[in-house]
């Protein structure tokens, strides 16, 4: 039987190497010939009826890129055929504008008549002896010693070989160039001159010169034949109108072709000299624009409809360039992106991925009798439904397309070893996740496949701040790794639970945020109080704690403390003291009464409460800290999954919630917040009274005005700082938002005081606002030289009570200047890490623990000087020998 | 009886073992506690085997790590911090735009400064800090000035001293002769008369005469060259005096008498470079860039800046981080084409006859190989 199933991946016929070398240099008119399969020799691309016509830019035997057609020179379709060059004779030579610069640099410093270095034979001695020795070694310092000799070279304006007084010859940019004689006229020298005399210069000479003449001679640069690309650089569109529409560089040579032809005609003609001079120049100029379309002082080569055409050097140039673009920037399959959304009943190890995706994303997995139960199992499912597969490999290296195999049933029962199922993916896979922009390492970690319904990919939401995401709209990618190999390194070192401790600081930047931390002071709070009931629920959501127990409360009812609780949670050998946000007056965390340190000895939660500093993540030497780094990664990873979950659950079953209610401050408050509001305006008003009566002193390096303005500035930015001592002294302590604010869940002081204080000075640049009419910054007030609290943008009125028209102004408009701020923030800093990565790129520990350069130049030779790696050090310090005393002496 | 003595044998033999610092903090901690021998040595295996722990794997691919360490954090940083109130002597650059200048290792920063620290008798008050200010700050005529006029009849300068000033900046009248008698010649005369100064010229142009009166202001009478102004600061920790000064001149103020050559220093790179050598530029790239970014609250740990500070000088000059430095002097053409400015290096690849040969990241991500770097760097034995 034989049966075609699906489509079959064909082995390439051409041969497959690896790149060892490329050497660079300029191809020579031999070369060009050489290489070349065809001389192109009419303008002309398409006969009527649509056909290539021969000898044109489309000729067939240049390679083939239409399906269906052969190739005339390798006999193979477009799939195969590599594509030939082709080439252009050039009637007369012409200058390559990017190398007109080095010829320049070659006829300034060479005598024209005998093409020899203008410099003395000692001179060239002592050079090239010097030259050599830098050149083994120190590139750069060879690169110095040529420009000086170029240098040297060129200020000698009388030959020492043959005696000749040479004219300064000078490039006007971008390819011509002139000489001037000693009437001080300029004669301009054609190509064909410049040819000649870049032919006499010997080859020893060139090396000073700094180029390497086996590889590059300079009249090469000068241009007698063009090479001419395979279609397959520059294929053609066809529109589903059926027109077909060139690429911009077939443009570009079919209008060199037509000059090249008009010029042969004109000097076969004979035409007068002035003619031919300014179709060579056209020449010129094609050719020029054919290699770049953006040189300075030459008019862009234009589309016929008005586009500017693309030169081959603005195919490689830029972000969007071959370079940045195609060759650094690879595209990839099984790969995935949708929206994200949070999941805090998966581990942060996992990710949720949903069903549509998982059946489209396979892993190709080898049959062997192990899994060939399971594998068969998948394929009879099929391509729609989850857990299938989509494809299988026979051992052949056949490819079949399951969508298109009738008969399931007798396909898998020749599966046997050998074989590869490309499955869908299912749980425990190991993917690559990431979120743009990837700053750095903790922006790509492996997860575990957890596939669930719905259509968003699914994260823990304490992994969000190493990927910096929200869910207000994010989309992530996610990767496939396709082998063994690279599943088990995905899995070994990329894996989140690797990645808790950033290389940055030493310290988790994986941790409890938000919500978990509002549920965690909640529960460990001291009127916290749990029936049997609430406590088996949590330890629940917490998944394997050894036992539950014994209750703080017997009678009349058994009560568990939420300490309690957090007490299960923790190892047993686990001992750490440090302060929480809520110390004030306590100096001894052993005899505090008032939960103002967090005590937990031998994994019992003695007192404190949790908050941001203990549990949350970027916070060094607190309790997740020293769990993150004292344990193995999988047992911290499991405790803040449990712990997290029953933070959550804790929270679900409390509620939380805030008023307007809790920004309420007693009217004391309001008082005392107008008084320091009035006093603080009163003295601004009275440093401009003392700068009207001209009796303030000028601060030592300052004028008058500016004095003024540093002072009215600091007075006003006072008033917010002191409101804020006010709020913090009369709000309710039990208010929801001091509470987040507090434990550092959400919002900060300085939020509340903006609600229901006082919104304070607004700035743009730094600066009370100054903008806006002369003399004035809104028509609202007097003319006047200096500005007043007011007109300064000094808001007196906060966010409860609402902003008067004026304040809303300079509110919106500081606002605004804050997103201008940010935009031009990460344009700027974005470039400058593109720079430190590409210059640090290569930079690696060797085995010797020195830290070397790709070409094995030793940047350090001691990593740090103590060979320690941020990530597995404890804040920077490689060993926390305060902790290590500490834990040596309670083993006891 | 202290952990020390027990255990020191055991200790001796570990000294070139663990980094000097953390053996030095394990001999310190170890001195003040009270254990026995047992615990001691516990002690010291329990920290032997986290330092081994900690340490970093061969292959780690740093560079980069360094790069993110550094670059991603400067997102977070705030363009133009809130002026700190009170301690505004100074408009520093602060932050990202600080932050770019060191890494492009300018010839200038934008605000160049000096922190001048003074010794043991300099340093103890106010006065005595004050005395040396006045000697590295530079005072021109200008400053004397009490007022100056052009005397277009008589084509003569007449500028009267400031006598409060004279005093305050500690100049008699017999030095600022002295600087003064210097300037003539060239036509020039200079005359005292008490407090008033007279500059005679043999010149009859009026645009001349402006021009020589600027110039003659500008006369510096004391002081050292480009320090504008001098601030004495009291340090909160130790409560010594030093100077922080606006200009820089290095080479000038560590030979002023009160200065402590030692700790003194500029914010000037490559003066660092030149007057204290490259070793002293590298510790201070690295100093100013924890600098900085401490002062944005963001916490970057040490070991990164001192990477980019070796990656910057290990040559032995500064180089900046860019296009013309580090980045763009690399070996590799393709990675230079790649990196900036493409077509220019492929081109003077071409005529240099240069080779790439596929040794760093880039040239092989751009092959489609494994990179030299980390799990690249080694094969398995068994394909998978």
């Amino acid at each position: 039987m034989t049966v075609q199933f699906g489509v079959a991946r064909t082995q390439p016929e051409v041969p497959l190497k690896s790149i060892h070398r490329i050497r660079f240099g300029i191809l020579s008119p031999d070369t060009i010939r050489n290489m070349s399969v065809m001389e192109i020799t009419t303008s002309q691309i398409y006969d009527e009826a649509g056909l290539p016509v021969r000898g044109g830019l489309m000729d067939r035997r240049l390679g083939v890129v239409e399906p269906g057609a052969r190739c005339e020179t390798c006999d193979n379709t477009h799939d195969a055929c590599p594509g030939h060059f082709g080439h252009i004779e050039l009637v007369k030579p012409v200058i390559h504008v990017e190398f007109a610069k080095y010829i320049f640099d070659i006829l300034r410093s060479t005598c024209p008549h005998c093409g020899r270095i203008m410099l003395r034979n000692d001179e060239i001695a002592k050079y090239r002896e010097r030259l050599e020795r830098l050149s083994a070694k120190w590139k750069l310092l060879a690169d110095n010693l040529v420009e000086k000799v170029k240098k040297r070279a060129s200020e000698r304006s009388t030959c020492p070989h043959c005696g000749m007084k040479r004219n300064k010859v000078k490039l006007e940019r971008p390819y011509d160039f002139y000489e001037e004689t000693e009437n001080g006229a300029l004669v301009k020298i054609d190509p064909e001159v410049v040819r000649e005399r870049l032919e006499r210069v010997p080859n020893e000479d060139l090396r000073l010169l700094g180029f390497d003449p086996s590889m590059a001679r300079p009249e090469w640069a000068v241009l007698t034949v063009l090479p001419v690309p395979p279609p397959h650089v520059r294929p053609s569109i066809q529109l589903e109108t059926g027109i077909r529409s060139e690429d911009d560089l077939t443009h570009k040579l079919i209008d060199i072709m037509r000059i090249n032809e008009k010029l042969k005609i004109e000097l076969e003609g004979g035409a007068p000299i002035s003619v031919v001079e300014s179709i060579w120049s056209l020449l010129q100029y094609h050719i020029a624009t054919y290699f770049n379309n953006e040189l300075p002082n030459v008019s862009i080569a234009k589309h016929r409809s008005g586009r500017p055409l693309k030169g081959l050097a603005q195919r490689l140039k830029g972000k969007e360039g071959r370079f940045r673009g195609s060759l650094s920037g690879k595209r990839v399959d099984f790969s995935a992106r949708t929206v994200i959304s949070p999941d805090p009943n998966l581990s942060i190890n996992e990710v949720g991925v949903p069903i549509d995706v998982a059946k489209v994303l396979t892993y190709p997995e080898r049959v062997n009798e192990w899994n060939i139960d399971r594998l068969r199992q998948l394929v009879m499912n099929g391509p729609e439904t989850w857990p299938g597969a989509n494809y299988v490999i026979t051992p052949e290296g056949r490819r079949m397309d399951l969508r298109y195999v009738r008969d399931r049933k007798s396909l898998v029962d020749r599966i046997g070893p050998g074989w590869v199922v490309e499955r869908h993916l299912q749980d425990g896979d190991v993917v690559l996740f990431n979120r743009q922009p990837s700053l750095h390492r903790m922006s790509i970690m492996a997860h575990l496949v957890k596939v669930l319904p719905g259509r968003t990919f699914r994260l823990h939401l304490a992994v969000c701040p190493p990927y910096n995401a929200d869910f207000d709209g994010d989309e992530m990618n996610l990767h496939v790794p396709q082998n063994e190999e690279a599943r088990a390194e995905a899995r070994l070192l990329m894996l989140v639970q690797e990645h808790i401790v950033s290389p940055r600081y030493g310290g988790p930047i994986i941790g409890a945020r938000q919500d978990f931390i509002i549920g965690a002071y909640l529960l460990t709070r001291k009127d916290t109080l749990l029936d049997r009931e609430m406590v088996a629920y949590l330890l629940g959501a917490a998944k394997d704690v050894e036992g539950i127990e014994e209750p703080a409360i017997m009678h009349p009812t058994e009560l568990w403390t939420g300490k309690q609780v957090m007490s299960m949670l923790l190892p047993r050998d686990f001992t750490w003291v440090q302060p929480t946000a809520f110390r004030s007056t306590c100096g001894d965390p052993a005899t505090c009464l008032e939960d103002e340190y967090l005590v937990i000895l031998n994994g019992f939660m003695a007192s404190g409460v949790l908050d941001k500093k203990s549990i949350g993540a970027e916070q060094v030497d607190s309790l997740w800290h020293r769990i993150a780094r004292d344990y193995p990664s999988g047992i911290a990873r499991k405790w803040l999954d449990s712990a997290l979950r029953v933070f959550l659950r804790y929270l679900d079953l409390v509620g939380y919630t805030i008023g307007i209610d809790s920004f309420d401050l007693p009217p004391e408050a309001y008082d005392e917040i107008n008084g320091i509001i009035a006093r603080g305006e009163e003295r601004a008003r009275k440093y401009m009274e003392e700068y009207l009566a001209k009796t303030l002193q000028p601060d030592p390096g300052y004028t008058v005005e500016e004095t003024l303005e540093n002072r009215m500035a600091i007075e006003l930015s006072k008033v917010r700082e002191d409101a804020t001592r006010v709020v913090e002294r009369h709000i309710d302590k039990r208010s929801e938002a001091y509470i987040m604010a507090k434990t550092g869940a959400r919002g900060s002081l300085i939020n509340l005081v903006q609600i229901s204080g006082v919104l304070g000075q607004q700035t743009i640049r730094g600066e009370r606002i100054k903008r806006g009419y002369r003399l004035r910054t809104l028509p609202h007030f007097e003319f006047s030289d200096i500005i007043g609290p007011e007109a300064g943008g000094f808001v007196k009125g906060n966010f409860k009570e609402g902003l008067g028209p004026v304040e809303y102004f300079f509110h919106a408009a500081a606002g605004r200047d804050g997103l201008i701020d940010t935009a031009v923030r990460t344009a700027q800093s974005g470039y400058m890490q593109r720079r430190l990565v590409n210059a640090l790129q290569d930079v690696y520990v060797a085995y010797d623990g020195t830290v070397r350069f790709s070409n094995d130049a030793i940047v350090q030779f001691k990593y740090s000087d103590d060979f320690t790696d941020v990530s597995r050090s404890d804040h920077g310090k490689p060993v926390n020998i305060d902790q290590v005393i500490a834990r040596v002496k309670q083993r006891g | 009886m202290s952990a020390l003595k027990e255990v020191e044998p055991v200790l001796e033999r570990l000294k070139g073992v663990l980094p000097l610092s953390l053996y030095r903090e394990l001999v310190a901690k170890l001195s003040k506690e009270e254990m026995g021998r047992e615990k001691a040595l516990e002690v010291i295996y329990e920290t032997l085997k986290l330092y081994v722990k900690a340490l970093i794997d061969a292959g780690e691919a740093i560079g980069i790590v360094t790069a993110q360490s550094i670059g991603e954090p400067s997102t977070q940083m705030i363009l133009r911090s809130f002026h700190f109130a009170g301690l505004r002597e100074f408009s520093m650059a602060l932050g990202l735009p600080r932050m770019i200048e060191i890494v492009d290792a300018r010839r200038r920063p934008a605000t160049p400064l000096m922190y001048v620290y003074l010794d043991e008798e300099h340093s103890k008050s106010r006065e005595k800090a004050e005395e040396v200010a006045k000697r590295i700050q530079s005072v021109t005529l200008e400053t004397l000035a009490r007022s100056v006029d052009v005397d277009y009849l008589t084509f003569s300068i007449v500028v009267e001293l400031d006598p409060e000033q004279l005093r305050y900046r500690d100049i008699s009248t017999k030095q600022l002769e002295k600087v003064l008698a210097k300037v003539r010649g060239k036509g020039l005369e200079v005359e005292f008369d008490g407090n008033v100064v007279v500059f005679r010229l043999d010149t009859s142009d009026p645009v001349k005469l402006r021009k020589i009166r600027d110039k003659l202001l500008q006369t510096r009478i004391s002081g050292i060259k480009n320090v504008r102004k001098t601030v004495v600061r009291q340090d909160e920790g130790t409560g010594e005096w030093y100077i922080i000064t606006e200009g820089s001149n290095l080479e000038a103020v560590l030979q002023i008498e009160g200065v402590d050559p030692t700790r003194t220093y500029s914010n000037d790179l490559h003066e660092v470079a030149e007057v204290l050598g490259i070793e002293a530029a590298r510790t201070l790239i690295a100093n100013e860039l924890k600098k900085v970014l401490d002062e944005q609250g963001l916490d970057v740990d040490m070991r990164h800046m001192f990477l980019v500070a070796d990656a910057m000088t290990w040559t032995g000059r500064v180089r900046q981080i860019g296009r013309h430095g580090v980045a763009g002097k690399k070996e590799s053409p393709l990675a230079r084409a790649a990196f900036e400015v493409t077509v220019k290096n492929l081109v003077d690849a071409a005529t240099k006859g240069e080779s790439e040969v596929f040794k760093g990241v880039f040239e092989n991500i751009i092959a489609g190989r494994y990179i030299p770097v980390g799990t690249g760097m080694v094969r398995i034995l068994m394909e998978l």
